[in-house]
């Protein structure tokens, strides 16, 4: 794990919010929420084609897609906020779209876009939030202090969102989230937009909640956050689900362990050349050849007669079966 | 596990159904209050400035020159007919200026309620809340021009207790009214129209300014089923120390105008969060 290390040296300050409901009223076999062939048309276009997936309590399930995949759809009918032209979304044993705001008090939401009120600061942020739970205001405001020092935000208890960082924005909406001490939390992009020390920050947030015992559906576009976070992936494009797994199974099984990139003056020609039978795959993006191989040291004794050329050799990764299942193009539609 | 590949539609419900309201519109309606308690005193100053002015300039000043007018054969001292209709004119900005920007701000520009819609509170009762809060701040400004207008010695008529429940109820006809065109709004330049083409019309048609036997019959017609002069023909008498003839018609032309409105603008708003 490359992240021990930082968590090691942040954790004393690991918070731990009162729970108020046992983690385990669930029986640990049922799925916490089960959606099954999930289908969302707007007009000719499928955005969602009958999709099903389980989260079991205590998982973080991901869901990788390029922009237009139907990640955001999906989390809206997870909400019954866009009703599906098929299948059904069962949470808690309540049903959507029926149950609605019976499963909604149990679920927590980070939306992609901040809601947060502009007019008031962090604790009535968190207050105001907590009223729409039905919660009585003293129960919210004994929640409050753990809840902005979980955020890393207690000296900005009495700032406006306005005065606070793309980062602590993030993390008030993820405390904001939290109000109402969630079984489960939909999470869609939650770092999108953040440098990398506010992402490994929420990045660890998110990892002491799984320790907690929260489920997590979370959707996003940073692979290394897929890989960290989340013991289970789907890869979703245009709205079907391509591949769903363990994140170092799915690369095992669509991908060699190795790759061999080349770039440089004449990288190109080497697409074509001998060298192919080094690789079980060859693709080419830009200037740059992937060769994805099984044996790599071959490879790389015959690239030493190219000593102008650059070469990277590192193991397959997400990224590279992200880019393998979902293709290299732009989405100009996204 | 065999199930069908694809169930019936999870949901075919009609945009029209019946307003679904609870409760639970109570804690959005209380985090309008604690925005607006911050800024109460510098938006009420701007809500009953103008009215006071108006009120001023015209019945103090055409009063003088106009000096009673008849209202159903009884003379009226000219500034006691114009307060009486301007503080409904008053109910109605107010409801709608609310209704209109603040919650489109709310609803399109800050997303407010979106983010109330990921807790356990639905559409309709957030529709509900902005409805109510509206209607709340038009009774605070019409609220803080009576208590001017009694200052004032305009009327002291204790019947005028009455005339604020009513105009409460305005308040709910014109914000329901307007969230309607709130429901379809792309930008705020949109209001304007609803602005310069209906309540200024209104205002100038109900009677707050003069009496509307003064209008040709025809514009007498529309003018009789407008809001605001049903509004008035509820108010006006409730300052001259006497009881509103009609009441049912007038009252029941103002409860239609609310009920059919509301259900319009909830069935728009549904359409435009696509539920």
């Amino acid at each position: 794990m490359t992240n021990c290390r930082y968590r090691e040296r942040n954790l004393p300050r690991r918070v731990v919010i009162p729970d108020n409901h046992s983690m385990n009223a669930h029986s640990p076999s049922a799925p916490l929420f089960q959606v099954q062939h999930l289908t969302k048309r707007y007009g000719d276009t499928n955005v969602v084609q009958d999709l099903s997936f389980d989260i079991a309590p205590g998982e973080c399930l991901g869901v990788i897609g390029p922009n237009g995949a139907g990640k955001t759809t999906t989390i809206r009918m997870c909400l019954g906020l866009t009703v599906p032209n098929a299948g059904s979304i069962t949470a808690l044993g309540l049903q959507m779209p029926v149950d609605a705001l019976a499963i909604k008090a149990q679920l927590g939401v980070v939306t992609q876009l901040d809601t947060l009120d502009p007019d008031f600061n962090c604790e009535e942020n968190l207050l105001v939030y907590g009223r729409y739970f039905g919660m009585k205001d003293a129960a919210i405001k004994k929640r409050i202090p753990a809840l902005l020092e979980f955020a890393s935000l207690t000296s900005k208890a009495k700032a406006k969102p306005g005065e606070l960082s793309g980062g602590m924005k993030r993390r008030l909406s993820l405390a904001r989230a939290l109000v109402n001490d969630p079984k489960l939390l939909l999470l869609d992009e939650p770092t999108t937009g953040l440098d990398p020390q506010a992402r490994h920050l929420m990045w660890e947030r998110l990892q002491l909640l799984l320790q907690q015992g929260k489920s997590i559906l979370l959707t996003t576009h940073f692979m290394d956050e897929a890989e960290r976070l989340c013991s289970r992936l789907l890869v979703l494009d245009h709205g079907k689900k391509i591949a769903e797994g363990k994140p170092r199974d799915l690369i095992a099984h669509y991908l060699e362990p190795e790759v061999v990139e080349v770039y440089g003056v004449g990288a190109l020609a080497l697409a074509d050349s001998p060298l192919r039978a080094h690789a079980a795959r060859v693709e080419v993006s830009g200037e740059t050849v992937f060769f994805y191989t099984r044996d790599s040291a071959a490879l790389i004794q015959a690239l030493h007669a190219y000593p102008q050329l650059r070469t990277l050799h590192r193991p397959a990764n997400l990224e590279d079966l992200f880019l393998k299942l979902t293709g290299r193009q732009i989405r100009e539609d996204a | 596990m065999t199930t069908p590949a694809l169930t019936p539609p999870a949901q075919t419900q009609s945009r029209w159904r019946a307003p679904r309201l609870s409760l639970r519109f109570w804690p959005v309606f209380l985090r309008n209050l604690l925005v607006w308690r911050k800024l109460a005193i510098p938006s009420l100053l701007g809500n009953i400035a103008e009215p006071l002015m108006w009120l001023v300039a015209f019945g103090y000043g055409m009063g003088a020159l106009v000096g009673e007018i008849k209202v159903d054969g009884q003379p009226v001292p000219y500034i006691l007919f114009l307060a009486s209709g301007s503080i409904c004119m008053s109910a109605m900005q107010a409801a709608s200026f609310e209704a209109l920007y603040s919650a489109f701000s709310r609803m399109h520009v800050q997303k407010t309620w979106d983010g109330i819609m990921n807790a356990p509170v639905g559409l309709d009762d957030i529709v509900l809340a902005e409805m109510l809060w509206a209607a709340f701040k038009a009774l605070f400004t019409v609220t803080a021009i009576l208590g001017v207008m009694l200052a004032l010695n305009i009327s002291h008529s204790p019947k005028m207790l009455v005339a604020w429940p009513i105009l409460l109820g305005v308040g709910i006809t014109f914000s329901s009214m307007a969230l309607v065109f709130n429901a379809l709004a792309k930008g705020y330049d949109f209001f304007t129209y609803y602005f310069t083409l209906f309540l200024t019309p209104t205002m100038f048609l109900s009677g707050v300014f003069f009496p509307l036997d003064q209008l040709p019959s025809v514009v007498r017609v529309v003018a009789d089923w407008l809001p605001l002069s049903n509004a008035v023909a509820l108010v006006r008498p409730l300052f001259m120390d006497q009881w509103p003839r009609d009441v049912l018609h007038h009252g029941g032309v103002l409860v239609a105008y609310a009920v059919v409105s509301f259900w319009v603008a909830l069935a728009l708003t549904r359409k435009r969060f696509g539920q």
